[in-house]
């Protein structure tokens, strides 16, 4: 059975809310102190990408669904990411005692 | 506009609305659990977009890896560094939240004009619908085996990756000779290596 895909929702519904949700992302990322939440803002900014892609696969793309295979790469990418992450937000916990991100100076001149 | 429609717009206006109203309690309350939380409910919202989209397939992926893991993980994140520690205020912060609003908001207002203004193909082929998971494993098994296995490698250096940060017992000595490891590079437990206060 084919379902009627361009429905009465517009492609640029999603698009727009995929927009709010990446740019939440991005001043997340910039303004956060807690580095917690610097790897939430990521998490948002990948969901964004995941909503384009999987709006264009559904209505530009409606036959070979590229768009559905790339975002499971990108769940895939995410998740090793999210790991990764968080056990060096782990590491440097440890070693600076603090999830500050405005002391992890460090390397800043 | 028929009942299945007028069904979709509810569906989608409520899912949208959480998404966005999550994301900006993502960042901006000043409760990280709450926040954690909101991320929860907005990766939900988010499965229930593709579920819109008849994608049960990455819905069901998303749920799992998202909610089931990286939110979990993420948790988890916060329960070991959980320490009240109250945030000494840098010169210029206000003024770096509101410059980076205004870059934020313009980008925003590209974005959507971009999607707006754009002449997309509509209507595009027609939807396989139901067949979509069949077709993605048809996708994964031909012409995009080799990012499949590829991603398999990703995941296990990821996991190894990860347990090597993030663990904290070290040999004392080296396991095959039986001299004592150099441990120069190995953090030990309890002796923070930089806590220099600038």
């Amino acid at each position: 059975m084919s379902l009627s895909l361009p429905t009465e929702i517009p492609l640029q519904a999603f698009l727009v809310v995929a927009a709010v949700l990446f740019c939440a992302g991005v001043w997340g990322l910039i303004n956060s102190r807690n580095a917690v939440r610097v790897l939430m803002s990521i998490e948002l900014m990948l969901n964004a990408v995941n909503i384009n892609l999987m709006a264009f696969s559904s209505y530009l793309d409606g036959q070979l669904i590229r768009g559905q295979v790339f975002a499971i790469f990108v769940i895939t990418v995410a998740a090793a990411e999210a790991a990764v992450g968080l056990a060096i937000l782990l590491s440097l916990y440890r070693n600076r005692e603090t999830v500050d991100m405005e002391r992890f100076n460090l390397l800043r001149w | 506009m028929t009942l299945a429609s007028t069904t979709q717009l509810i569906c989608f206006a409520v899912l949208s609305l959480t998404v966005v109203v999550g994301a900006f309690g993502v960042v901006l309350l000043p409760n990280i659990v709450y926040s954690a939380f909101l991320l929860g409910g907005v990766f939900l919202s988010v499965a229930g977009l593709y579920l819109l989209l008849n994608a049960s397939f990455v819905a069901a992926a998303q749920v799992l890896v998202y909610v089931g893991a990286v939110n979990v993980l993420i948790l988890f994140a916060i329960m070991l560094v959980n320490k009240r520690e109250d945030l000494s205020d840098s010169s210029g912060l206000a003024l770096r939240r509101v410059l980076s609003a205004g870059v934020c908001g313009g980008l925003f207002v590209l974005l959507t004009r971009v999607a707006v203004t754009t002449p997309w193909a509509l209507p595009g082929p027609a939807s396989i619908g139901e067949e979509a998971t069949a077709r993605i494993g048809e996708h994964l098994f031909s012409d995009y085996l080799l990012p499949f296995e590829l991603a398999s490698v990703l995941l296990l250096m990821a996991m190894i990756g990860a347990i090597v940060l993030a663990r904290r017992d070290v040999f004392a000595s080296d396991v095959i000779t039986g001299e004592p490891a150099d441990q120069g590079l190995i953090e030990k437990a309890r002796t923070p290596l930089l806590t220099s206060k600038p």
